[in-house]
């Protein structure tokens, strides 16, 4: 692949936008810009490569206009479309195409020496990293294309087929782990076979089938909560894809940007572990499982709506404290009128108190609570809301359960030295939850048996919808 | 590739992996997802092999199923570079509060 100069120009601008774009994604006041750049960065690489093959004149421009035009529009159309609430699916499912688009390129360069006989086979050190390079993609890009289908049913929860609800499975025992470990030699055998046998079709398949079982049980024996940790290393995979096809065609900028993605995503991981109080080892081959088992040997008697409406009723300061719960019963609208009504009927000063792991995503709850129109100024970090808890006359904790354990406070258990919310430190407490089972960590609240806790079980929606209507009838 | 290619390549790679390392240090949380999203879109960068391959593969014309391969790379390709970084736009002007959604 030979280009002129200018071509390496071109990508050496796209490069430096993709690496400021990053950079600037990283903080609050930047992060729209470092957006752009990025997108700037791409549309700057995809020009200058379309420029060139319209110079060199034999461009085929049906299959590519074409094809960018249908890939484009579909993209608007799902990113457009899409629910608040379902926004980390879609990541997980962009994700997936990327490295798919990825592993098709490495497909296709094999594939034309296997359909036309008569193409000249690259031969010595050409064809050796013609072959490793498309392996390897094909490996890392099939696993990240299933591995975020999988995350993208998990962290919808299930898949409904013909009105039946079927809960994604999660399972892994732990001999699965060293399944993995062989599946994974057996690739890498298989594409040093691929050296010697360029034209093996059968080779071919064989890793391409191999891999995406490979992103199927990674991903399965790990639970709906450390999912964003899973798709964000999906996501640090299909950048190692993109640098992997980048060696197929000997393309810098594919080698750049692919690198990039697939490093800072790694470090973005381990950042994201990190805010959970987990290791990435932990979250990988620890199997998942005996925690929810955990028997319940307490009891809580339950309180109603109107109880809680007349406890409402009379509190000067109000805090909501959203969890997991809250994406799952999708009840933000609900949540929003309640402090609505709130605000409106008793002037309450209500807020919302934000962990930064509450919910399916880092950022989760901000999100779900925009699309409600909730103000960006009553959602605090938890850092600065904290100190507020003792003054609260009512905390209400929705779907939340690890964020808010006081257990997490103590030298042991799972859940030692994970930052809280300080819900516990309020005069009353009011949890909106189905049951008093134990949160991901397995581990037992002791906040829902204090005495100031009432706890409504139920549906998060059900649940707030009968405590917006007990407030308006006092 | 010729060995002075390779060698140059590998260059890039390794040096593109240590400034990516360094490129992100402290994220707040809530911009874990958008970050996440943005760089993902970014690895769609594989639109241009995608391209290349098209391009390369139809040429020969007894590669049809090859050039069909390279063309849905394409399509996946700009699936994810497109709707990553519209999403990701969504997401940062909802959680920075400007632009707030009107109607929709």
């Amino acid at each position: 692949m030979i280009s002129s100069s200018w071509v390496s120009i071109g990508y050496l601008i796209s490069a430096s936008l993709f690496i400021l774009g990053l950079k600037k994604l990283g903080h609050p006041r930047t992060a729209p810009v470092g957006n752009q750049l990025g997108a700037m960065g791409m549309l700057v690489a995809v020009l200058t490569t379309v420029t060139d093959m319209y110079l060199k004149g034999g461009a085929h421009w049906e299959l590519i206009i074409s094809g960018i035009i249908v890939g484009s529009v579909i993209g608007y159309i799902m990113a457009i479309k899409v629910e608040m609430t379902g926004m980390p699916e879609l990541v997980a499912l962009f994700n997936g195409f990327g490295g798919a688009a990825s592993a098709l390129v490495a497909l296709s360069e094999s594939w034309k020496y296997i359909e036309d006989g008569n193409l000249i086979l690259p031969s010595g050190l050409e064809l050796e990293v013609l072959m490793i390079a498309a392996g390897l993609s094909a490996l890392v890009g099939w696993m990240t294309l299933t591995g975020s289908i999988l995350a993208m049913f998990k962290l919808k929860g299930g898949v409904e087929i013909r009105g039946k609800w079927f809960r994604t499975p999660t399972w892994g025992p732990s001999w699965l782990n060293y399944v993995k470990i062989i599946l994974t030699l057996a690739v890498l055998v298989l594409i040093y076979l691929s050296i010697s046998n360029p034209r093996d079709q059968e080779i071919l398949f064989s890793i391409i089938i191999i891999s995406s079982i490979l992103g199927i049980i990674i991903v399965l024996p790990i639970g709906g909560a450390d999912m964003p940790v899973v798709v964000s290393l999906l996501n640090s995979f299909s950048g190692i894809a993109a640098a992997f096809t980048g060696f197929i065609i000997g393309n810098s900028v594919l080698i750049v940007a692919g690198s990039l993605v697939g490093a800072s995503g790694l470090i973005l991981t381990f950042i994201m572990c990190k805010a959970m109080n987990r290791t990435l080892p932990d979250v990988l081959f620890k199997s998942f499982g005996g925690s929810e088992k955990e028997t319940l040997t307490r009891t809580k008697v339950g309180s109603d709506a109107e109880e809680v409406a007349m406890m409402a009723d009379g509190a000067q300061k109000v805090i909501i404290v959203p969890g997991y719960g809250m994406a799952v019963s999708q009840c933000q609208h609900q949540v929003k009128e309640f402090a609505d009504i709130l605000q409106e009927k008793f002037q309450t000063e209500v807020k919302y108190a934000i962990h930064p792991v509450a919910g399916r995503m880092p950022g989760h709850m901000n999100v779900l609570l925009a699309e409600a129109n909730v103000p960006y100024d009553q959602l605090i970090e938890m850092d600065d809301i904290n100190p507020e808890f003792p003054e609260c006359d009512m905390a209400v904790v929705i779907g939340a359960n690890d964020t808010c354990n006081p257990a997490a406070r103590s030298n042991e258990g799972p859940l030692a030295g994970m930052p809280i919310i300080d819900a516990d430190k309020a005069r009353t407490v009011v949890i909106i939850k189905r049951s008093l089972s134990v949160g991901y960590a397995g581990v037992d609240n002791d906040l829902f048996y204090e005495d100031k806790t009432m706890m409504l079980f139920g549906d998060g929606k059900k649940m707030m919808n009968e405590l917006n209507t007990a407030i308006k009838e006092l | 590739m010729t060995p002075e290619l390779l060698i140059g390549s590998i260059t890039l790679f390794v040096l593109s992996i240590f400034l990516g390392f360094e490129l992100i240090t402290k994220v707040p949380a809530m911009l874990h997802t958008p970050l996440m999203s943005g760089a993902n879109a970014i690895s769609g960068i594989s639109v241009v092999g995608a391209l290349i391959g098209a391009n390369v593969a139809y040429e020969g014309g007894e590669t049809l199923v090859s050039g069909l391969l390279a063309f849905l790379a394409i399509v996946l390709a700009m699936i994810n570079v497109i709707g990553g970084f519209a999403v990701t736009n969504r997401m940062l002007n909802m959680i920075a509060g400007k632009n707030k959604r009107k109607g929709d």
